[in-house]
């Protein structure tokens, strides 16, 4: 069986459990909010790295983001990812998923030949899901979402979608790409022996947009078709109601209320 | 003068900060109560380096610099001080001085078992009737022909059950007192050799403390460590490295109890408003930041200074000192803003109060340390 080779996309995001939100400027306050490899990113390193172990060939890691996203690009590498790629340039900022997938398709096809694109399902900043996605339309491949297991055989992957109430069986030639939840394989630990060669910058590769090409009209703010146009915290206060009287009494008032509000 | 870490140090601080959240954490507490082993955790931690942190690749270790180190200890501890000790004796006494000093048979034979976690490597010095005065040990090891025989008791030796291999401090020649004693690399398969009680102790409660036995136990010449007589030399060097080890465990155990007091002071509402708003608590907290921070300058520069090739053993007993006793400090003050519930067990503060008084006397109490730090200062 020939080795398989698979690119695992991942982003580096603030920690959102630390963010808050500028109620004056509706942005993310980020400001010593620590980095973090985004979590579902991280089962889908996993999902790869079990696939590489099992059947040989390389995972390649690729990121798009600030210089210093190659942090999560050093943290991947210690969990066992073969090499990494970079992609940063000023002329990305403000990047829409759109242009954000159309980006690593081309990172993408200047790499050789795959078999699997690996994705998380969504990123815990953005909340999005739209990036593999489009990145698999881009390549004109096709996509499975919500992975939370990948078996591959006899040059067909088979793959477990957690849907909402239920359980779903795909199965796909490559090339593909997938997107994998929370749910998929939990990440392992990351290994202190490949520290030295995951931060000598050997194993990392950096691509802007003269090595990708990149048309002026597909690139950063001006290109990109979305935009933020505010983003505030939900009033989520919920407020209880205390009943008075008798047993019988209390569950009359509840039913009454209840049908009041629709939910009988 | 750079105080920024290297991209390395940080990802090996955060390594070992998601380890110790997912392995560690859920059972830091059962460990203690039950004064159990974490057998689980040390397993897992071989194959990712954690047991071979000084060692060079070629020996099978994960080749850290002293910084790293520290970082990784500090990280353990601040979530389970038994599993930071035992990994940092392990590391420090029970694997480094076979690489210091030992020949290139006992490096090849030895540390490639003890950097990869699949041998526990331990260190006995201590004894009954010896503590601070390691040069009138009693232990003895006579010469006979192609072997040693060691006759003696060690005592409150970390790991003592569960290692596989332990470096032991014997006296070749009593009349030379600290000048006749040898260090010797024993298998605990050796003939000879009882593990006796196991401490039930105050704190560091799932560490292995155990008594060692030896009753003509042999040990075959080639085991010796280092040149006949040398072995307290040795002994007092691991030790320096060691203590490095133990203040980085120390400073673990202090930001543990400061986290937990500034959450509680958060969250405990007195008088109206949070305990925290009130001077007498915000002024623990911040003597408890300030220590703490100074504790781990001290620290660094000592594991600094081992990575630079300097003499580092000065600093090393002067962060040992002032890390325990701000661990020690820290976690009485955390227990008192937690008032009652800092005396429960359900409130960490109360495991770090006794995690840090053993802190303060093991790898040389406070008094050895300012033995050590007065002796270099007034001696310039």
């Amino acid at each position: 069986m020939a080795p398989l080779s698979i690119i695992v996309t991942v982003k580096q995001v603030p920690d959102t459990n630390e963010v808050r939100i500028d109620p004056k400027t509706n942005s993310l306050m980020r400001e010593g909010i620590p980095s973090i490899l985004n979590p579902e990113d991280a089962n889908a390193v996993e999902a790869a790295l079990r696939l590489r172990d099992e059947h040989g060939g390389s995972v390649t890691a690729i990121t798009m983001g600030p210089p210093q996203a190659e942090a999560v690009l050093e943290e991947v590498l210690c969990l066992g990812v073969d090499r990494a790629v970079l992609l940063s340039d000023r002329a990305f900022a403000g990047s829409d998923t759109l242009l954000t997938a159309f980006t690593l398709s081309r990172a993408v096809l200047k790499m050789k030949k795959f078999d699997l694109i690996l994705c998380g399902r969504q990123a815990i900043d953005g909340d999005t899901a739209q990036v593999g996605p489009q990145l698999a339309a881009f390549l004109g491949i096709p996509q499975v979402t919500y992975a939370e297991e990948i078996v591959f055989s006899e040059g067909l992957f088979r793959i477990q979608r957690g849907l909402e109430h239920t359980r779903e069986l795909v199965a796909a030639r490559p090339p593909l790409l997938v997107t994998v939840s929370a749910s998929g394989p939990v990440p392992r630990h990351g290994s202190l022996y490949a520290l030295a060669a995951a931060c000598s910058g050997e194993h990392i590769k950096r691509w802007g947009a003269r090595e990708l090409a990149l048309p002026p009209s597909m690139l950063g703010l001006g290109a990109s078709p979305t935009a933020v146009k505010k983003i505030f915290e939900p009033d989520r206060s919920v407020k209880g109601e205390a009943f008075e009287g008798s047993e019988k009494e209390m569950a009359a008032q509840l039913i009454v209320r209840l049908r009041e509000t629709g939910c009988l | 003068m750079d105080f920024s870490f290297t991209r390395a140090q940080v990802l090996a601080r955060d390594m070992a900060r998601s380890f110790a959240q997912a392995e560690l954490a859920p059972y830091a507490q059962q460990w203690d109560e039950q004064a159990r082993f974490p057998a689980e955790a040390i397993a897992k931690m071989g194959p990712l380096g954690f047991m071979g942190m000084c060692i060079p690749r070629e020996y099978g270790g994960s080749a850290l610099d002293g910084v790293s180190y520290v970082l990784v200890i500090e990280e353990l501890a601040s979530v389970c001080a038994s599993t930071a000790i035992i990994v940092s004796v392990h590391n420090s006494v029970g694997a480094y001085p076979i690489y210091l000093m030992g020949s290139d048979e006992q490096k090849t034979k030895y540390l490639p078992d003890l950097a990869t976690g699949r041998k526990l490597g331990a260190f006995a010095l201590t004894e009954p009737n010896v503590g601070s005065d390691p040069a009138s040990i009693e232990t003895s090891a006579r010469s006979d022909g192609g072997f040693f025989i060691l006759n003696g008791t060690k005592t409150f030796i970390t790991s003592a059950g569960t290692s596989d291999t332990v470096i032991v401090m014997a006296s070749t020649d009593r009349a030379q007192r600290g000048r006749g004693i040898s260090a010797f690399i024993v298998e605990k398969s050796f003939p000879g050799i009882t593990v006796g009680t196991h401490e039930n102790k105050l704190g560091i409660r799932a560490s292995d403390t155990c008594e060692l036995i030896f009753e003509n136990c042999r040990v075959p010449r080639a085991n010796l460590l280092g040149p006949e007589g040398a072995g307290l030399r040795a002994a007092l060097n691991a030790l320096g490295f060691g203590r490095v080890g133990v203040a980085a465990q120390a400073i673990g155990v202090a930001r543990c109890a400061m986290e937990a007091a500034v959450h509680y002071s958060r969250e405990r509402n007195q008088f109206g408003k949070p305990i925290g708003s009130f001077q007498a608590i915000q002024w623990m907290i911040a003597d408890m930041a300030t220590e703490i921070e100074a504790a781990r300058l001290l620290t660094l520069r000592a594991a600094k200074l081992k990575d630079e090739g300097r003499p580092f053993a000065t600093e090393g007993s002067m962060a040992k000192l002032f890390a325990s006793e701000t661990a020690m400090r820290t976690a009485t003050k955390a227990v008192q803003i937690h008032g009652g519930y800092g005396c429960m067990k359900d409130y960490v503060v109360e495991r770090c109060f006794r995690d840090a008084k053993v802190i303060e006397i093991y790898e040389g109490t406070s008094e050895i340390q300012r033995l050590i730090i007065s002796g270099s200062v007034i001696k310039k």
